[in-house]
């Protein structure tokens, strides 16, 4: 029996350099669930269809199981860990216990970050598949958040309440 | 206190991801990795497996077939209850169902185990399988029947008459938690951190099956990525990744991938209904009808209640409903939230808002003209029957006054806009439950119980229960649950979960309360001093729910919760692409225990509702048996896209006749009639009835206006 091949890799996780040793065919989610030990990016489907794994890489939400971890060297990765703590929470998190944006909470991790990224890929005029005007300043409006939170999945079906949370979020004039 | 609309007490680790489920667990340390590989067939057996290349790969330290798993207790025959069977694994060459586990691989990392799998070499034996529910043949051997009256000469005599043919397709639960185990034997013990809705219930199967006294297993599901019915039975990926730490020593770690599923945990099976309904002009039903055929396994009979749901929602002199099965080589049906009535309430409001139309009156006065106070089934009064109070209430918020009478008479834009409405009804349950409650003296009030919280909001509501029984801070009361080792409850499942738990804690808590009055009286401030003074020690007591049938208040009355649903839809004039552009739903589900919690729950199962009208279907393929659609991208559920601002209003209740709290069960209540109302929705924009759900673009364009 040979032994499976590993790689080295280096990654800034939350501000943290971490290095580690791979096997190649580890997805950037396994690397922080199982390597890292970062259980809060949430696996739902390993195949880019759920969006519960979701994080930024150098500031841009990915489904980092759909990414292999030695493709990322050098790369800035910020999970929910890295966001708020249970004593000190970051305000989106607050408005999703506020409204109620979660039931069992598993895709709530990836909800969150989504829901942060998709507030400033509208304000940098991203346009969307629901984008009417290319040219004009997109609107923080119900349907482009929605289009744009739709990667995310809920089974629990909490859509209407992480509504309620993004919109009272974005009305503290965040 | 209770009744408050109080954030989730788990509400802060769960949004800072330091909630850890079933695989997340580190209580094992770092674990070996499983992995299944699936059949290829849908009916056959295993010719010849070679697992050579597979044991030579780097890091596999186990693989298992038919020929060499261990020994395990035999498949148990399904009389009996599922909850007690085993689930031996591996057991023989035969395929019973596509993805059926026909080997299984450990090796020191997940990405060494899937890859070895994919080294073994199978022949099949292809048999030819029964993959299709061909409809009602002539011998059916009907089931479950409830009758009254001749509903044939009623059906003769009509005036105004129905019959009409419906199917609904298969579902599946599909928690957004993967379903996922470690396993860790140690010293003569296993441990399993098992993704679970009952945890005490499936030590009696697993114990079978692994050759192992009940008491040698511990279970411990602290938080759990949903459930909706498919945590409830015994899963292979308990038992497999049990015998295997059994044979290995190290814990293993076993997560079921997205597609396996849908192949290894049940759907709720497809179903054809014949509805037959005959009325009086002024919309007295003189007959209601409802013929099911439910798709089972010959070994396996879980009987999704399909017709049940027309026992007791409305009276009518003439009456038969009753279920017959017809056998397919798939994976055993399950219990998928909101079993029997999400398919059946859908098929029986649809039809009900077709005769409606045929008397040319509001579909809500044909249900309040057939309104019932006793069960007609059992003719027992029904407790809490308020299902009249929830349509009319509902009609006045929802503004159904301004609804189009006509349909497909109202454009806005692109869009045909409909209004529609649905009853929804539930049976409340209650089972034998005990929960722990103890005061400690150093100001702390713990309680303990195996009952889960599977998104349900249990942590808050037991300790919302129990502040106000003993008026201390919700601050001061830890709940700890879903441990084998905490008294034995009926976990999550049945909507009966929250009842059962805070019945029995609030039953704890009287008793230490009339303990302390013995020796301190009623008149102290503070009762941990008490506590302090009298029982150093701290003090603790059980408190107990019964089974329903050994319960005196269930022999009196019938038990249900009610709902009524609102749904308004615009239907694309060119494409019949369908858009929920708003809904409401009214809900008398007795006392509510969590503004907050039961409004979000309610709303999720209404979301359920939604998506069985318009979105749910798993595709079998008629030829070799397996899910054409087993993910995420094709098994359509909704997104954000799809889904509006929701209202669900829960109308002030008390039912003195489910338990001295009042409190009934809302889990699958809001799923109930909803798809109904978003069915008659879209007949109201369109003119167009679908009878085969989900009610697709492809199913509306050619009777497009
Ligand atoms: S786990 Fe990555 S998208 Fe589902
Ligand atoms: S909260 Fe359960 S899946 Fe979203």
């Amino acid at each position: 029996m040979t032994a499976t091949p590993r790689l080295p890799v280096t990654l800034s996780v939350n501000g943290e350099t971490r290095t580690l040793t791979l096997d190649p065919r580890v997805t950037l989610l396994d690397a922080l669930r199982e390597h890292l030990l970062l259980t809060g990016t949430k696996k739902g489907c390993d195949q880019g269809q759920c969006g519960a794994c979701t994080v930024l890489v150098n500031g841009r939400r990915i489904n980092s199981c759909l990414s292999l971890a030695v493709m990322h060297e050098g790369d800035e990765i910020s999970t929910i860990e890295g966001l708020g703590t249970p004593e000190a929470l970051h305000p989106m998190q607050a408005a999703f216990i506020e409204h109620d944006g979660f039931q069992c909470g598993y895709c709530t991790p990836g909800q969150i970050l989504s829901s942060l990224s998709v507030i400033e890929e509208i304000r940098a005029g991203v346009p969307s598949h629901v984008t009417g005007d290319l040219e004009a300043p997109i609107p923080l409006s119900d349907a482009e958040i929605r289009e744009r939170m739709s990667g995310n999945l809920c089974r629990c079906a909490a859509y209407p309440n992480i509504m309620a949370a993004i919109r009272d979020y974005l009305g503290e004039g965040a | 206190m209770i009744g408050q609309g109080i954030s989730r007490t788990d509400g802060p680790i769960k949004v800072t991801g330091r909630a850890a489920y079933s695989a997340e667990r580190q209580d094992a340390g770092p674990t070996l990795h499983g992995y299944i590989l699936g059949a290829g067939i849908g009916r056959g057996r295993v010719a010849r497996i070679d697992i050579a290349a597979a044991e030579a790969a780097p890091g596999v330290r186990l693989v298992w077939t038919h020929e060499n798993a261990p020994e395990q207790g035999p498949a148990e025959g399904i009389e009996g209850d599922m909850m007690d069977r085993t689930r031996p694994e591996l057991a023989s060459d035969r395929i019973n169902y596509y993805g059926m586990p026909i080997a299984f691989v450990v090796a020191e990392s997940f990405e060494e185990a899937r890859a070895a799998a994919g080294l073994i070499a199978v022949e099949y034996e292809l048999e030819p399988g029964a993959f299709t529910l061909s409809g009602f043949g002539p011998d059916l051997n009907w089931r479950r029947p409830s009758q009254a009256g001749d509903i044939d000469q009623a059906m003769r005599e009509g005036p105004v008459t129905l019959e009409e043919t419906y199917s609904t397709p298969y579902h599946f639960s599909q928690p957004m938690e993967l379903h996922a185990c470690i396993a860790d034997w140690r010293d003569g013990h296993l441990h399993l951190y098992l993704t679970a809705q009952m945890v005490n219930q499936l030590t009696t199967g697993l114990g079978k099956t692994l050759r192992l006294d009940p008491g040698a297993i511990s279970i411990d599901s602290a938080y759990v990525g949903g459930g909706f019915g498919s945590k409830i039975v015994l899963h292979c990926e308990a038992v497999l990744a049990s015998l295997a730490t059994m044979a290995l020593g190290q814990p293993v770690k076993l997560m079921l991938t997205r597609r396996q599923i849908f192949t290894l945990v049940g759907h709720r099976p497809a179903s054809i209904s014949r509805v037959r309904l005959a009325a009086t002009p002024d919309g007295r039903l003189t007959a209601l009808g409802h013929d099911a055929l439910i798709q089972v396994r010959t070994d396996d009979a879980w009987d999704e209640g399909v017709s049940s749901v027309g026992k007791a929602l409305y009276a009518s002199p003439n009456r038969l409903t009753r279920q017959a099965h017809q056998a397919l080589d798939v994976q055993p049906g399950e219990p998928v939230r909101g079993p029997g009535e999400l398919p059946g309430l859908m098929v029986l409001e649809s039809a009900m808002d077709e005769l409606a139309e045929k008397l040319g009156m509001d579909p809500i006065e044909l249900r309040l003209r057939n309104d019932t106070q006793i069960d007609p089934d059992k003719r027992l009064p029904l407790s809490g029957r308020r299902l009249a109070d929830c349509l009319r209430e509902g009609a006045e918020q929802f503004g159904w006054r301004d609804r189009p009478t006509r349909p497909a008479s109202r454009r806005d834009g692109r869009w045909l806009v409909g209004y529609g409405v649905a009853s929804s009804m539930r049976g409340h349950y209650q089972t034998s439950a005990e929960v722990l409650v103890r005061i400690e003296p150093d100001g702390f009030v713990i309680v303990r119980s195996d009952m889960t919280d599977i998104g349900t909001g249990t942590y808050t509501i037991v300790a919302q229960v129990v502040a106000e029984a003993l008026g201390v801070p919700m601050s001061q009361i830890k709940v700890e649950l879903a441990h084998t080792k905490h008294p034995k409850g009926n976990g999550a499942g049945g909507s009966w979960g929250a009842a059962n738990t805070t019945v029995a804690a609030d039953r704890a808590a009287a008793e230490l309360r009339a303990r302390i009055a013995v020796v301190a009286g009623t008149g102290y401030n503070d009762i941990f001093a008490e506590v302090r003074r009298h029982f150093p020690d701290g003090i603790e007591e059980i408190g107990k729910t019964l089974d329903n049938k050994d319960d005196p208040n269930y022999r009196t009355h019938a038990q249900y919760t009610y709902g009524a649903s609102f749904a308004e839809v615009g239907v694309d004039i060119d494409t019949g692409e369908v858009r929920l552009r708003r809904m409401l739903g009214v809900f008398a589900a007795g006392r509510i225990l969590n503004a907050k919690t039961a409004r979000s729950q309610l709303i999720g199962g209404m979301i359920w509702g939604v998506s069985a009208a318009l979105q749910e279907a798993g595709v079998l393929d008629p030829r070799h048996g397996h899910w054409v659609n087993g993910d995420f991208a094709e098994y359509l559920i909704p997104t954000h896209a799809d889904i509006p601002a929701i209202d669900a209003i829960m109308l002030e209740d008390f039912d003195d006749k489910a338990n001295h709290l009042g409190v009934k069960g809302i889990g699958e209540l809001g799923a109930g009639g909803t798809g109904g109302s978003v069915a008659n929705a879209v007949y109201n924009a369109t003119g167009v009835r679908v009878r085969d759900f989900p009610i697709t673009l492809a199913k509306l364009l050619p009777g497009l206006p």
